[in-house]
């Protein structure tokens, strides 16, 4: 028990280490921006006729301290800790005065849902044929699967999402290709509402399912050809042991370790895909906000979200990490 | 060289058909060399007309022949892709070779900033980038902060390859012999190394193609430079789909699957055949 | 004195368990339209008593791995069997292995089982050591899994073992304890026949000691033949009944191995027997000129003969057929017993 509290502090600590270096960045990135955004973005609210002076006021504090605009670098750093540690990025121009925050809160749980569910969905048929692709190679029906599933990997997300947009949307549409449920629907626990929610998730869901899965059947069909070849699976076949079981308990619960750690690997890309599908499908999750925040110039929105995304990738990272040695026995605590 | 070339286009399926879909896109790329329009010029020829014998691929709304229009996006696409995989390339071999040649505490820091880089999901810290720098973005300055950010995965392959190098005899004999540290990498290490490069290179294309063409898509990069994910954001503008004007999408959009499926064709058959278990067989080892 | 206990032995039970007959298994590449053969095992013929313990010695790449891979019907692409034939006789059980594939599979571990080299890693390192025994044995042994249980403790007793191991993982037992679970494993279902294949390798001298030793045992409580693949010479004289030395990828010699180790009748036995170490001796060890041939490209006539120090003109020329041997074996030399060991 002691070796995994140790092994969890080493995982914290990286878990800290990338945090701090991703909100630096960000810290960085807004800091050394060409333009000036406090006064840019308080000239496009008062443009829109914002009347309250008050809360004019805190938007031009908060933008101050988020992008650094008093002090010197050092203390600006600091300030912009204070900000992210609270989670107090101000209020968003684009929905004045509505914290970004809150914002935020209300589209995450979108995104958390999308996401895990392609994720999961796109790693267990990815592996689970890439599994079969490498332990039976000489089947050509596998073969000609396995041919699809990785000619789908390469192209980018938004390809393949405009593409099922126009086929399931405008050729033969079926489904809804804008929007997380039916608009007309109030959210609850009801049937009408869910089925709707799985509905307009559908196109997104499978969108990053064919785009992810083609990485996992490549690399679980070259884990896997590695590992016939092991001794461990090698002795089970001598043996006589039913190629069933070999593959099952010898072969594919090998493989499927390392795909758990890359599995931790892949989320800041898989992040990057859900932001391009939210995008083209009209998703109210994070990305979806973080883009339309770049088109209305909302500097508090963007960066809120950038740093929020930053950590909150971090945080799924580090969850992977720290169930792993549940799963792999021979993990060295410590 | 020239004999394995000769053999994989014989031999491997695989490799032909990519070569047949580069060359599509190669031979793309020359004629924009030749191109009758400037690529920037709007209302040149008359809108909207569909392909056929005179415009090949049709023309768009603002009145550009699809057909040119593609050649110079494809140029300009494909130039944004090499300069990143040439840059993140030499990042990534300094670093991974430095690092599994030195060893110990030096690699232990560089390879926890390698992940570190590595964990940092790309696309929202681009976008804050682009957003900050709004009309200062030029390509040059999105190539740099993309070849910043993908090295990291193929410098940890490189590393683990150089590692394995370090114990070896020849590496002992360079650097008792008085070779410096820099020679004994550039020299020894660095042939062992190049076919990964290689196949990294593929790999690490296809990926900053696939990151122009998406934040051209979303209109975040220079958008009167023409490029694939530009064709599609003008048609996204006009709402082509919706007028009908459907060639205006299709045509970036097959060759963007062209180009990427040649890309992909290519870097597997040349993963396979520089696979050190099927070279092994090969060589009746 | 062991050299006529052993032969007392074989006379009175004189069945073969293994039968090999002219067997030739090359490893055939076609790739990029180049064909490539390498023959590891080429035209090898060879009989295994019932209860006896057969040596096969060589250099790596002399083909002895192929060899018993080729017997215990383990060979995959691109190593394929292109003539001879190995036959199984397990009390009345005709196995023709290349023939009878079905047969085959069924006499796994039953009748015939498999001691490896780097038992490092021939256990599943994801699962408890109990599942190797459920998944290898289990169907074998016609018991409930009480019984089945009590059995297998039982047998691991009996081989000094902790019942205990079956709850752990391999990465948590020692070498030389993992080495000892692969034997029980092998044995828990009293096999008629067991192949060893570098066995005590990877083990310090000590455990080496204590393994060959429980191998020993086991055999000869079991009445089982074995098989024993190994390099190491001193191996060899301490615990085969019968040794064969390959070279190249063809028998060398064969026969009675207290017999060998006298009177080697072959160079290149003479040569890895002198090259032993002994006690008191402090002459430097001569090693062999020139490299083991090429599989792939062997040479002419003798494929010893470019390294054979009384080769002659004809062995260059001429392949040796495997004739008997003035000690009771057999031998391919044109000069057989012409050099002695000093």
């Amino acid at each position: 028990m002691n070796g995994y509290l140790n092994y969890v502090a080493k995982r914290f600590g990286q878990f800290v280490f990338v945090v701090v270096t991703g909100v630096t960045l960000s810290f960085l990135i807004a800091h050394f921006s060409p333009v000036d955004p406090v006064e840019q973005t308080v000239s496009l609210l008062t443009n829109f006729g914002a009347t309250d002076p008050r809360t004019v006021e805190v938007l031009r504090q908060s933008l101050r301290e988020l992008y650094g605009t008093d002090g010197s670098l050092l203390s600006q750093y600091f300030l912009f800790w204070g900000r992210v540690l609270t989670g107090d990025f101000g209020p968003s121009l684009s929905a004045f005065p509505t914290p970004v925050m809150t914002i935020i809160g209300r589209a995450l749980p979108w995104t958390i849902g999308l996401l895990t569910l392609a994720t999961l969905i796109s790693w267990v048929i990815g592996n689970f044929l890439g599994a079969i692709a490498g332990y039976f190679r000489n089947s050509r029906a596998i073969k000609l699967v396995g041919l699809f599933v990785m000619a789908l990997q390469p192209i980018p997300t938004y390809i393949t999402g405009l593409t099922l947009l126009i086929v399931f949307g405008f050729l033969w549409p079926i489904l809804p290709i804008s929007g997380g449920a039916q608009l007309n629907l109030t959210p609850a626990a009801s049937w009408a509402y869910i089925s709707s929610v799985i509905q307009y998730g559908t196109l997104p869901a499978l969108t990053l399912v064919l785009v992810g899965m083609g990485g996992w059947f490549v690399s679980m069909r070259s884990l896997v050809s590695n590992i016939v070849t092991d001794d461990y699976v090698v002795y089970a076949e001598l043996a006589g042991v039913p190629s069933r079981t070999v593959f099952s308990q010898y072969v594919a619960r090998n493989a499927m370790l390392p795909q758990v750690t890359g599995l931790a690997l892949s989320l800041g890309n898989v992040f990057g895909g859900a932001v391009i599908v939210e995008f083209i499908f009209n998703y109210p999750g994070i990305g979806k906000l973080m883009i339309a925040g770049i088109y209305a110039g909302d500097y508090s929105l963007v960066l809120g979200v950038t740093t929020f995304s930053v950590i909150a990738v971090a945080t799924a990272v580090f969850l992977i990490d720290i169930l792993y040695p549940l799963i792999d026995p021979r993990v060295k605590l410590g | 060289m020239l004999k394995v070339l000769r053999d994989l286009l014989r031999y491997n399926r695989e490799f032909l058909f990519g070569t047949l879909l580069i060359g599509i896109i190669i031979a793309l790329v020359i004629a924009s060399f030749f191109s009758p329009y400037d690529e920037l010029t709007t209302y040149a020829v008359i809108p909207d007309m569909p392909p056929g014998g005179e415009y090949w691929l049709g023309t768009n709304s603002r009145g550009q022949d699809m057909f040119w229009q593609l050649a110079a996006s494809m140029r300009n696409t494909l130039m944004f892709g090499l300069v990143v995989a040439i840059i993140s390339r030499v990042i990534a071999i300094v670093v991974g070779l430095v690092s599994g040649y030195v060893g110990g505490k030096t690699d232990q820091i560089i390879m926890a900033f390698n992940d570190t880089l590595g964990a940092l999901p790309n696309i929202p810290i681009l976008l804050l980038l682009v957003f900050v720098m709004r009309d200062q973005m030029t390509w040059g300055v999105l190539a740099l902060t993309a070849a910043m950010l993908g090295w990291t995965h193929d410098s940890r392959l490189i590393r683990s390859v150089a590692l394995s190098l370090r114990t070896r005899e020849f590496t002992r004999h360079a650097a008792f012999s008085g070779m410096r540290t820099g020679q004994v990498l550039f020299r020894e290490h660095l042939p062992y190394v190049m076919p990964i490069v290689f196949f990294t290179t593929m790999n690490n294309l296809i990926w900053a193609i696939g990151l122009e063409v998406t934040l051209s898509i979303l209109g975040f990069s220079d958008i009167n430079r023409p490029t694939i994910g530009g064709m599609i954001y003008w048609a996204n503008a006009h709402s082509a789909m919706v007028a009908g004007i459907w060639w205006w999408i299709a045509v970036p959009m097959l060759a963007v699957v062209i180009l990427f499926l040649g890309l992909f064709l290519l870097a597997m058959s040349v993963n396979e055949y520089i696979d050190p278990r099927s070279r092994l067989a090969r060589m009746g080892a | 004195m062991t050299l006529a206990m052993t032969n007392e032995r074989s006379v009175a039970q004189a069945a073969d368990v293994l039968t090999i007959k002219d067997l030739k298994a090359y490893y055939i590449n076609d790739l990029f339209g180049v064909r490539r053969e390498v023959r590891a095992v080429d035209d090898i013929s060879l009989t295994v008593r019932r209860n006896e313990i057969y040596g096969i010695a060589g250099e790596s790449s002399s083909g002895k791995t192929s060899l018993i891979k080729t017997i215990a019907g383990a060979i995959r692409p691109p190593m394929r069997v292109v003539g001879g034939e190995v036959r199984f006789d397990f009390g009345g059980k005709h196995i023709d292995v290349y023939a009878e594939p079905g047969k085959m599979k069924a006499a796994r571990w039953q009748n015939l089982s498999y001691i490896m080299q780097g038992s490092m890693s021939v256990l599943n390192p994801v699962r408890r050591i109990k599942h190797a025994f459920n998944n290898f044995a289990f169907r074998h042994m016609g018991l409930d899994r009480t019984a089945f249980r009590a059995r297998v403790e039982s047998h691991l007793q009996r081989l000094g073992l902790d019942p205990n191991v079956l709850e752990a993982f391999p990465h948590q037992l020692s070498g030389g304890m993992r080495q000892r679970v692969t034997i029980a494993l092998a044995t828990v279902c009293e096999p008629e026949f067991i192949i060893a294949d570098e066995p005590t390798t990877a083990l310090d001298v000590l455990v080496q000691q204590d393994v060959l030793g429980l191998i020993k045992e086991v055999q000869e409580r079991l009445g089982s033949s074995v098989v024993f693949v190994t390099h190491d010479m001193s191996v060899h004289a301490a615990i085969t009944d019968r040794l064969a030395i390959m070279y190249a990828g063809r028998l060398a010699e064969e026969g009675p191995t207290q017999a060998m180790f006298d009177t080697p009748q072959h160079p290149y036995t003479a040569h890895l027997i002198a090259s032993l170490p002994r006690i008191g001796d402090t002459a430097t060890r001569k090693s062999l000129a020139g490299k083991p041939p090429s599989l792939a490209n062997p040479p002419t006539g003798c494929r010893f003969h470019p390294r054979c120090p009384i080769a002659i003109d004809r062995c260059s020329r001429e392949v040796p057929d495997m004739l008997p041997s003035a000690i009771g074996g057999r031998v391919a030399c044109f000069r057989a017993g012409e050099v002695s060991v000093k």
